[in-house]
């Protein structure tokens, strides 16, 4: 958009749009952050006026927090590097002509269809359950001693359900990219004497950063606020409490929506620093 | 060293022949330049070269050593591609380097070879620049440039200036023979630009589907043309084709002269009307129709010739400069 009149022809266009999100955004907020400076008890008395900063020091300072944020963290850099190695991967095997291959990339593109209520209950009853799930009887088969995986390694196993979840959307935006990879410069490299590791170090991967941080970027903002997985498998328990979940309980477990509202203004807070710091080591590809 | 020699090289994609068995050499040094018309293999037979398809059967050697299974970084060419295949996230130095640092060649060297290549090329203050900020002509240097580090035994060019503007090729033609007279390493070069083929090559391979038609000097292909084809897609403008009585008079099934090979005499055998008359200044290129020999005759005359469209005109071709061709296209005598 290079002249002053195209400029804001643009502006004028995108107005609506603007306009539009900043409304769903802002009365939601508003909102919240009303809620988060009042003692609002719904069963115990109802709205019972301001109480300053007393919500946000008691959801601070509570034992529950940190390790919140932790898992929180913990839960959305797993999730992240899964999706990404194994998405880069799969585009790279997707992108080989093979026979079937449009069938195989539906199967591949399939999990996202299915809604994550279902998929967590799937995974819980018929893999992962320390009696009857597929895992179980495979370790047995092996001869060793099944798993409980959500009691045992609760935080591992929501990793890999929600990143089984998310993999087909990396997947599909890393394969786009590969795609667009230009057939001429892996001849020049091959012929430069790269190896194919060279080859995917120095071409594949640069040409690929783009997408990748899309696929962060986006994957981040909806992971932040994972919530049904952990609802049907863990419950939030077993050190499986997101920030999103501890929220969810102060609110209806403990009827305390001023509590839950500052614990929703912190995690908008723990939201936009861990954007500012993905911004910062992989925005800088989004300039080019 | 950069001797080249396919023997019977044939390639075949699924079922279509692409390359029949195919015979060829290309001496050490030799300026070695690919023509033909679009689809005929050109690209396919430069890429068994460089190694980045594999025969369907025949040998590669080169120097004398049988290459045609060895990959192709080890085959020590280089090639500069039609879309230039520049690395787009590395700056000019790094591009030109690229080949350096994959041979593990130490850091001051590569750095000698990058400023003389750079200076060379006239490349020294775009060296920090990533190939996207450079103009069409400069990215054409930039992937010579990372082809003559690897100091290879023969390059191999696969219109490398196609994609450039008509005045810039005519700079850059010039600057690639001059590589040539200075580097003396054998250059193997695809077109299908016959003025480019005749002004660089020292060997011209005319290919048709595949088929070398006929290899030589520029000169010996514009004189003894072997067939019809090569006849008609060496010269600019065209040679001019003849058929019926003023051919079977010569004792040919059609006969060839080349415009700059007829004249226009009071006394000549051929009568016509001008057409179209295009004026280059030096010389001006008079299409004659209603001669009954062919559609159109085109005749080089001199850059003021006072003919307009319209005129009649007779025409008389130097009889020593008629091609002859049998029925299969073949040159006669
Ligand atoms: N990968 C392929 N699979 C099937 N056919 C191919 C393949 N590559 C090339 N061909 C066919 O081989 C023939 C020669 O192609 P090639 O690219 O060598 O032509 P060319 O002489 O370089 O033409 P141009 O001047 O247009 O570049 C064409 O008919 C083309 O359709
Ligand atoms: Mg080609």
């Amino acid at each position: 958009m290079a002249t002053q009149q195209s400029r804001s022809a643009a502006r004028l266009m995108m107005a609506p749009a603007v306009v539009l999100l900043l409304g769903w955004m802002l009365i939601p907020l508003t909102m919240t952050l009303w809620f988060s400076f009042r003692r609002y008890l719904p069963l115990r008395g109802g709205d019972l006026g301001w109480t300053g900063f007393d919500n946000y020091v008691r959801f601070f300072t509570s034992s529950a927090f940190w390790p919140s944020v932790q898992t929180t963290l913990i839960l959305v850099g797993g999730v992240l590097v899964i999706t990404v190695v194994l998405g880069i991967l799969l585009a790279l095997l997707l992108d080989q002509p093979m026979w079937g291959q449009g069938a195989v990339r539906v199967l591949v593109i399939a999990p996202f269809f299915v809604m994550p209520t279902v998929s967590a209950l799937v995974w819980k009853n018929m893999f992962m359950d320390p009696v009857n799930g597929l895992f179980s009887h495979l370790w047995r088969a092996v001869g060793a001693e099944p798993v409980a995986f959500l009691s045992d390694v609760p935080l591992g196993s929501l990793i890999v359900i929600i990143s089984w979840q998310w993999l087909p959307f990396a997947t599909l935006i890393l394969l786009t990219a590969v795609q667009s990879l230009d057939n001429e410069q892996m001849e020049a490299a091959e012929m430069d004497g790269a190896s194919v590791l060279s080859r995917f170090r120095h071409l594949v991967l640069p040409h690929l950063s783009r997408a990748i941080t899309i696929v962060i970027l986006i994957q981040t903002i909806f992971l932040l606020s994972i919530f049904a997985e952990i609802f049907v498998t863990t419950g939030g328990a077993f050190d499986t409490r997101t920030l999103t979940y501890l929220i969810y309980q102060r609110v209806l477990e403990s009827q305390n929506v001023g509590l839950g509202s500052a614990g929703g203004v912190y995690a908008i807070i723990l939201a936009n620093i861990v954007a500012i710091f993905l911004m910062r080591i992989v925005g800088k590809n989004l300039d080019r | 060293m950069g001797q080249i020699t396919l023997e019977n090289v044939t390639k075949s994609f699924g079922d279509t022949d692409v390359i029949p068995p195919l015979n060829l050499t290309i001496e050490d040094g030799e300026f070695c330049v690919f023509v033909g018309p679009s689809g005929c293999g050109k690209s396919t037979l430069l890429r068994l070269i460089a190694g980045l398809e594999d025969l369907t059967s025949g040998t590669i050697r080169i120097d004398d050593q049988d290459a045609s299974q060895v990959p192709p970084a080890k085959r020590g060419l280089a090639m500069v591609f039609q879309s230039y295949a520049l690395y787009p996230h590395m700056s000019v130095r790094k591009n030109i380097a690229f080949p350096m640092r994959m041979a593990n060649i130490p850091q001051d060297e590569q750095n000698r070879r990058i400023e003389a290549a750079a200076k060379a090329l006239n490349l020294t203050d775009y060296l920090d620049r990533r190939p996207g900020q450079l103009s069409g002509g400069q990215r054409q240097r930039v992937a010579i440039g990372r082809a003559i580090v690897r100091e290879p035994a023969a390059f191999l060019f696969d219109e490398p200036l196609s994609n450039l503007d008509a005045a810039l090729r005519v700079g850059m033609r010039l600057e690639i023979s001059e590589l040539h007279e200075r580097l003396k390493t054998t250059m193997i070069y695809v077109t299908h630009d016959q003025v480019e083929a005749m002004t660089m090559a020292d060997k011209i391979v005319v290919l048709r589907a595949g088929h070398i038609e006929q290899v030589g000097s520029p000169l010996e292909l514009y004189r003894q043309p072997n067939n019809r084809f090569v006849a008609g897609f060496i010269g600019s403008p065209k040679m001019n084709f003849v058929t019926g009585a003023e051919a079977e008079k010569l004792g040919a099934d059609s006969i060839g002269v080349r415009p700059e090979h007829i004249d226009i005499a009071d006394d000549g055998p051929w009568r016509g009307t001008v057409g179209i008359a295009e004026h280059l200044g030096s010389d001006t290129f008079l299409h004659v129709h209603d001669t009954g020999l062919a559609d159109t005759l085109t005749v080089r005359a001199k850059g003021e010739v006072g003919l307009r469209h319209g005129d009649p005109v007779t025409l008389a071709p130097q009889e020593s400069q008629v091609h002859r061709f049998d029925a299969a296209g073949a040159r006669l005598g």
